[in-house]
């Protein structure tokens, strides 16, 4: 009976022990970055206070400089001093910084969590991976909303893409992203192209050229926005009757704002938000951020997530579990860029080809708007 | 009773004024000060010590300045003509490639394509080729995938190599193989002596084997230097790169003699004799097949135009040029955007600088000459706008200036509009001019007021009692003494609009835009900082060009920030 007790009391203590082993080898302080407003809030429900809950000894803050994250990543690490534990960036520029050598790159099987279905991480996120350095979190999608009370469009609604571009049956100004991504796929889309070869075709000098022609068409009627809010608000004043801007910021106009908006999902286009870890992190730093970001991005957090933000979650095994809004108690699965009725007609973008010919579109598309 | 020696300019012995009297005498010699030592040499100690004492005053300064201030904004601007990363991250390849003429042969030779495996494999291992194919993306598009996909099958490129050395004797596969032969010995006792703790010992090569095999040395050492470095292990446990076995091919091609002090001579004479039967490695063919990018004459054209560690490609780039093969030449004009730029900002500028000076004269003119009391409750209002944020400021013009906004429902109402015309005040140059007009105009009013406040009024008195109407006083009495704060004012403001970004992307549209929207593009979405640096570079050449004629014209002496 001794032995036992000496046992199963050493064995307690071996436990205890590596438990606090475990424990003292991860940071306690840990700075989040991600976009501000009502994305980061709803981070923050879902994944950090329950995080901290769990882990009264850390403490965390945000930082809201998502925006400029590729920047501000360089030259904390030209100045040999990351201040940054988890940053939250768009997919496009994950890529950048993993080719900067900027975010760690992550073994996502062995680093994540796998699906509560039982398919292991790879499988669960699926295409999702689009960088060796990227974690996943949400689907948004850039997609169209329109007035509902435009007098000159007599009765017509929009039902396709292509409403953007037709300015006899939809007359009236219109609000698209300054830049090209987006714009000129939907351009080529609506002129004709078949959407499997769009980039083959804008990878052609012709393809552009005929992308910046469908888009001279419309362009005296364009506002310019750069800013996810601008949209939104340009269409509650009645400023512009159609425009483009993210799923999220339309749910929010017309779900808890009632304007007289509608949206259109038809060739929404997708885009990625996730986590990256800095490279140049102390041990006990990165074994933080991992533990953190484990977490974050499991099956019932990510659909967490959902009950706060009209983005759909990026693990495929999250889908079934997306309940209703937290405030409005509202079904939020309808509202979701990935629910199958919504995504019946999708345009993933193309990350790879953005990336090598982002600069080059870009310049010529800053030179034709200010021809 | 005059006597010489008495007279003012015979007293001997040192007066105060003797100095000067030697000055003004012809006599030649040094100078002399009162212990004998020469004046100048004597002003010059005591001088030195003041100015000495004087520069550790300002010192905390000077080095806060110099750290803080100037560092930073020159290592930013020398990003405008660095260029190193080419040559340093595909060494080998830039060596070969200079000798490559596109017009005889628009793809480069085996040679290329061979040490460009070797650059890649090792930066490939460092995490450097996406870096270096962003960088030259930024030139070509496409490169950067090129890099990227490149990147991660380059690691079996020459594999063939590796099989008909190992074939020919299973010791090449041996880690230790290569080590005895490249390793020098003193490192080998060195690095089988560590134990973990503290820096391993770097690598070193044996003396004399980098004439031998000069291609295998110099590629057996940066696997070494990277096993070292990247996996923190020690090259005698780790697979030898199939690029070193490539090198090792190329070396032992060209027959060399391998003196017998060299170790596994033997080895090396039996492999020297063997190579010439060897199966070939087509890389180029390999190369293409991961990416037929590789067979584009311009991207090589660019790798070579590019690989000097310096570069005036930025700076072309950001006056609308380009480097082509045949010299420097416009680029096309669908991407014709700087040059537009910068008039843009310079002409807008100026219009926001004269209607600052308009609307901002009056006013200032107005809080000099009121009594006190009025004039504090008008210089609040002046300086209410500091005390709000921008970006509220500039949002409050939109609500303002928009279609149907307050200004055009206001004008609709009164009749001036049309309703279906509305005046298209925002999203444009009018937005940009209006709202920075407002944001800048306290920097206008404040030196403006600061000088006018000097001005007695009993001048414009005076001018009028000598007859003087009340346009010509103003004119040759009150105006021209007030210039000086015009042109603090004008400096101040100018000068400041032509950096803004963030009023006119708020407000300005695709036409009201500014050349900084594109540098904080750059600098914050593109990552291209050297055609950032490149574009500030000329803006503060531009702004230490016009303050410089302004000095001419005008004279700095004559700008006053304050009486």
């Amino acid at each position: 009976m001794t032995i036992k007790t000496t046992l199963a009391a050493s064995t307690a203590l071996v436990v205890a022990g590596s438990a606090a082993f475990a424990e003292a080898h991860m940071a306690n302080d840990m700075t989040l970055v991600s976009w501000g407003g009502a994305y980061q809030a709803s981070q923050d429900n879902a994944y950090l206070q329950p995080y901290l809950e769990m882990n009264p000894d850390v403490s965390a803050v945000w930082d809201e400089s998502s925006a400029e994250a590729v920047a501000k990543l360089r030259a904390m690490n030209e100045a040999g001093n990351i201040t940054w534990d988890v940053v939250d960036v768009v997919a496009s520029d994950a890529i950048r910084l993993c080719d900067e050598g900027l975010a760690m790159e992550i073994d996502h099987d062995e680093m994540l969590a796998d699906g509560d279905d039982g398919s292991t991480a790879t499988e669960d996120f699926g295409d999702l991976l689009v960088s060796d350095c990227f974690i996943p979190q949400i689907v948004y999608s850039t997609t169209v909303g329109y007035r509902t009370d435009v007098a000159e469009w007599n009765g017509n609604t929009p039902e396709d893409i292509c409403a953007i571009f037709d300015l006899e049956t939809f007359p009236g100004q219109r609000s698209l992203e300054k830049r090209p991504i987006g714009n000129v796929e939907w351009a080529l889309l609506c002129d004709g192209v078949a959407k499997a070869d769009i980039y083959d075709v804008l990878e052609t000098d012709e393809g552009q050229a005929q992308a910046f022609a469908k888009l001279d068409t419309i362009k005296d009627n364009v506002t310019w926005w750069s800013a996810g809010a601008d949209t939104p608000q340009l269409l509650a004043d009645g400023e512009v009757v159609i425009g483009s801007t993210y799923n999220g910021r339309l749910f929010s106009l017309i779900v808890e704002q009632d304007q007289p908006v509608e949206m259109l999902w038809d060739a929404q286009m997708f885009d990625l938000d996730g986590w990256i870890i800095p490279t140049g992190l102390s041990e006990e730093r990165e074994a933080r951020a991992m533990d953190f970001i484990r977490f974050a991005t499991d099956t019932q957090r990510l659909a967490d997530q959902a009950k706060y933000i009209a983005y759909g979650p990026a693990r495929a095994s999250s889908a079934p579990l997306v309940s209703t809004h937290a405030e409005l108690g509202i079904e939020m699965a309808p509202h979701m860029p990935t629910d199958p009725a919504n995504a019946e007609n999708t345009f993933l973008y193309n990350y790879e080809w953005w990336a090598d010919y982002r600069d080059d579109l870009d310049a010529k598309f800053q030179a034709w708007l200010a021809q | 009773m005059s006597n010489a020696t008495t007279g003012p300019d015979n007293l001997t012995g040192v007066t105060p004024d003797t100095g000067l009297k030697i000055g003004q005498s012809d006599e030649s010699g040094p100078m002399l000060a009162a212990d004998g030592t020469p004046l100048k040499k004597s002003l010059n100690r005591a001088l030195r010590k003041q100015k000495i004492r004087a520069l550790a005053l300002i010192a905390p300064l000077l080095i806060f300045i110099l750290a803080t201030f100037i560092y930073p904004i020159g290592e930013m601007l020398f990003r405008s003509v660095e260029n190193q990363i080419v040559g340093e991250v595909l060494p080998r390849t830039v060596r070969v490639l200079a000798d490559w003429e596109s017009e005889n042969d628009p793809v480069p030779g085996d040679a290329v394509f061979s040490a460009l495996t070797k650059d890649m494999m090792v930066a490939v291992e460092e995490k450097n080729h996406t870096r270096l194919g962003s960088r030259l993306n930024y030139e070509v598009s496409g490169v950067s995938s090129l890099f990227r996909k490149s990147g991660r099958s380059v690691d079996d490129f020459g594999e063939v190599y590796t099989d008909q050395f190992i074939a020919l004797d299973p010791a090449w596969e041996d880690p230790l193989t290569f080590v005895s032969i490249f390793a020098d010995e003193a490192w080998v006792e060195a690095d089988a002596a560590y134990d973990g703790e503290g820096r391993r010992p770097r690598f070193l090569l044996r003396d004399g084997v980098g004439e031998v095999l000069p291609q295998t040395a110099s590629m057996y050492r940066d696997f070494a230097r990277v096993v070292q470095t990247e996996d923190e292990d020690s090259p005698t446990e780790e697979d030898v790169w199939n690029s070193v076995y490539l090198a090792l091919y190329e070396d032992l091609s060209v027959q060399p003699d391998i003196p017998a002090g060299l170790p596994q001579a033997e080895m090396l004479a039996t492999a020297r004799g063997a190579v010439a039967d060897f199966e070939t490695a087509d890389l180029r063919a390999a190369f293409v097949d991961v990416d037929e990018g590789w067979e584009e004459t311009r991207v090589w054209q660019t790798i070579q135009q590019y690989s000097a560690p310096y570069t005036t490609g930025y700076f072309l780039n950001s006056v609308d040029l380009q480097k082509t093969p045949d010299g420097v030449d416009w680029r096309p004009e669908n991407e014709q955007i700087y040059v537009t730029l910068f008039i843009r900002t310079m002409i807008m500028s100026t219009i926001i600088t004269v209607s600052c000076i308009l609307l901002g004269y009056p006013v200032a003119w107005l809080l000099a000459n009121l009594p006190a009391s009025k004039a504090n409750l008008l210089m609040i209002l002046v300086l209410l706008p500091f005390w709000t944020s921008l970006l509220v400021r500039t949002s409050a013009w939109k609500a303002l200036l928009q279609n149907q906004g307050v200004i055009n429902d206001l004008a609709v109402w009164i009749g001036i509009v049309a309703d279906d015309n509305r005046l298209a005040l925002i999203n444009n140059a009018t937005g940009t001019v209006i709202a920075m007009t407002h944001i800048l105009l306290p920097f206008m009013i404040l030196p403006l007021y600061s000088v006018m406040k000097t001005i007695p009024p009993s001048y414009l008195r005076a001018a009028k009692s000598l007859g003087a109407t009340n346009v010509t006083a103003f004119r040759r009495v009150y105006f021209p003494q007030s210039v000086p704060g015009i042109g603090a004012g004008s400096i101040l403001v100018f000068i400041l609009s032509i950096g803004y970004y963030i009023t006119p992307e708020i407000v300005g549209g695709t036409k009201g835009v500014f050349i900084s929207n594109r540098i904080a593009y750059h600098i914050s979405t593109s990552l291209n900082w050297g055609l950032a640096a490149a574009l500030g570079s000329i803006l503060l050449a531009v702004v230490l060009l016009l303050y410089w004629c302004y000095d001419r014209i005008v004279g700095i002496d004559n700008v006053k920030l304050g009486g």
